[in-house]
């Protein structure tokens, strides 16, 4: 029996003192295809925050991959793809240098790129489709290849365990398919892969289990649900249906509060 | 005045030690500036550029190199300034704009209480690069060294944790390490660029090369070696310019080096336009089949040579004619 990458007991996290997440439980079995769904401001963003340990847990306990996680250290075999701000920074970056730092988990300090590392950053833009665009800037790029572009990223690593914050907000069609084409290969090789979405799309297929937030709790855990269902009144949501917002995940903080933790 | 003058000019010992200053400051300035940037810290130079006033003044009170006291004050502001702008409160910048208030204002005071007149600290301010010392250029082009030996040999985890944070942080970087490293970087290479452009000056040396440069590229690594290469350009015409030109006026070689620079941005701006501009035009239209079949009357040639714009869509091509979008069909072409 493998063990289980993600065991989340009891947790409790709060955004500059404000509580978010109160007596959430989550184990998360190898190989799973998880969606963690619900409205916005229900957690769903903090809770993979918390996963990640980008966010501290006030209570409760983390294991990931069997360790708890003050003790963890084997960050290879997680990858990360953040809610998209747009890949873009200040200085401009190609394609190939942003998918080339997902190898940053596997190198060394002051090491060249092994032949090993230049494999894994090729074969992470052949699954993103990307291959073409290797030398372009991230910042010519449409708003969903840019999502791809990170996904690449976090591919490029070779972790076993996924987490995706939004890889569908604001994303067109074409590389909506792709990123569900990406995610379908990667469940058959066998990764545990943690997603937020707050609507599953062409993921749908794709999906083993379902996890509803509600408030800062766990309302439902179970069978995928359909889109409408996330939002059916039972998990407290009355039925307006939503459409991606771009620019989003402050939205537990209230107005006017100092955004502690969450500027960039 | 003719090229052998200039030539002899070179000969002199202090003229020399100008230009290895002038080097090693324009490239060591810009390979720090390039992780600012990318950071959107333009300003931050400015604002250890002003804490390390305070710096050199204790230096003059106490008698000690100037130049040590101007790191240590400029490191302890560097890291200060990375801490109040780690704790991301919205009023940071207020908290940025105290420290480069305080630091000038305690700078001016500390020199009169040396008893010193402005100008000892004028040589800071405005930078001094023709009357810098042997052992200056030796401390200037040690600590230059080190700025670039860090900047080149960390920088594919310097680019990652600058290019986002929270992903640097779950590839299990230490986040608040780097940034603590590139502040002390940047504080390092405002005291080595001090006597050659002059702390009020010095965060151009390290921001304008590096705008400069991204205008015409398209990844990290062209923009910090060409920035790089803009910086010593910048720095060395500079020196050499004013050398020339100081046989007829008073032309102080720090404003020169700015100027220069900034010359090289206002050049290089209108094309990073228009190449942007024609890259927007070119970028291939989204993949998604017409909905209709809607066949145009016109009987222009499209062709690689007709002077339409040709734009990929899917699997062909589209002309951009008087803001329609024209798709070869059969013997026709259709409106996409």
């Amino acid at each position: 029996m493998p063990i289980d990458p993600i065991v989340l007991t009891d947790a409790a996290v709060a955004i500059g003192g404000r509580p978010v997440l109160r007596g959430v439980d989550l184990t998360v079995h190898d190989g799973e295809f998880v969606a963690l769904m619900g409205a916005n401001g229900s957690g769903k963003s903090t809770l993979v925050k918390a996963l990640t340990g980008l966010l501290p847990l006030l209570q409760g306990n983390l294991r990931l991959f069997g360790t708890p996680f003050d003790d963890f250290s084997d960050w290879r075999r997680i990858g990360f793809v953040p809610q998209r701000q747009g890949a873009t920074s200040g200085v401009p970056a190609s394609v190939w240098e942003v998918v080339a730092s997902g190898r940053l988990t596997r190198r060394r300090l002051l090491r060249p790129l092994s032949r090993a590392d230049r494999t894994a950053i090729a074969d992470a833009l052949e699954v993103v489709g990307l291959s073409d665009r290797t030398n372009d800037g991230v910042a010519r790029l449409s708003g969903g290849q840019q999502q791809r572009v990170l996904i690449a990223r976090a591919l490029a690593g070779e972790p076993e365990l996924f987490f995706l914050d939004e890889p569908m907000a604001g994303v067109d069609l074409p590389s909506q398919l792709a990123v569900a084409e990406a995610l379908a290969k990667l469940k058959a090789s066998g990764a545990t892969i943690v997603l937020v979405a707050h609507e599953l799309g062409p993921l749908a297929g794709l999906v083993d289990r379902a996890v509803a937030m509600r408030d800062g709790r766990i309302a439902y855990d179970g069978a995928p649900l359909a889109d409408h269902e996330v939002h059916a009144p039972w998990l407290g949501e009355p039925h307006t249906h939503h459409h991606h917002q771009p620019a989003r995940g402050n939205d537990h903080v209230p107005w006017g509060s100092p955004r502690s933790e969450q500027r960039p | 005045m003719s090229l052998v003058e200039l030539v002899e000019l070179f000969d002199e010992g202090f003229m020399q030690r100008a230009l290895l200053a002038a080097i090693f400051t324009g490239l060591a300035a810009p390979a720090v500036g390039t992780y600012i940037v990318q950071r959107r810290l333009a300003l931050m130079g400015d604002g250890i550029g002003h804490v390390a006033v305070t710096g050199v003044a204790l230096g003059l009170l106490t008698g000690t190199s100037p130049t040590w006291t101007a790191v240590l004050v400029a490191i302890l502001g560097a890291v200060l300034i990375e801490l109040i702008r780690e704790r991301g409160h919205t009023n940071g910048d207020v908290a940025l704009a105290l420290l480069f208030y305080g630091g000038l204002a305690g700078g001016l005071l500390l020199t009169g209480l040396a008893g010193q007149r402005g100008s000892a600290l004028q040589q800071y301010l405005f930078g001094s690069i023709v009357s810098i010392a042997a052992t200056d250029v030796l401390i200037t082009m040690g600590l230059a060294a080190i700025v670039i030996a860090v900047c080149l040999g960390l920088a594919p985890q310097l680019f990652a944790v600058t290019q986002d944070q929270e992903f640097a942080r779950v590839a299990g970087l230490n986040v608040r390490a780097y940034n603590l490293a590139v502040a002390v970087l940047a504080a390092v290479s405002v005291t080595v660029a001090m006597r050659t452009v002059g702390l009020l000056l010095v965060s151009a040396l390290m921001v304008v090369p590096v705008a400069t440069s991204q205008q015409l590229t398209k990844s990290f690594k062209t923009t910090l070696l060409a920035a790089m290469l803009l910086g010593t350009a910048a720095s060395v015409g500079g020196l050499v310019i004013s050398a020339f030109a100081s046989y007829h006026a008073t032309v102080q070689p720090g404003p020169t080096i700015v100027l220069l620079s900034i010359a090289g941005f206002a050049i290089t701006w209108p094309l990073g336009v228009w190449m942007r501009h024609r890259a927007r035009l070119r970028a291939p239209f989204l993949p998604v089949p017409p909905s209709g079949h809607d066949v145009t009357d016109h009987t222009h040639a499209h062709g690689p040579d007709c002077g339409h714009l040709a734009v990929p869509h899917g699997d062909h091509v589209d002309y951009v004619h008087d803001g329609h979008r024209h798709a070869p069909h059969e013997e026709h072409y259709d409106e996409h």
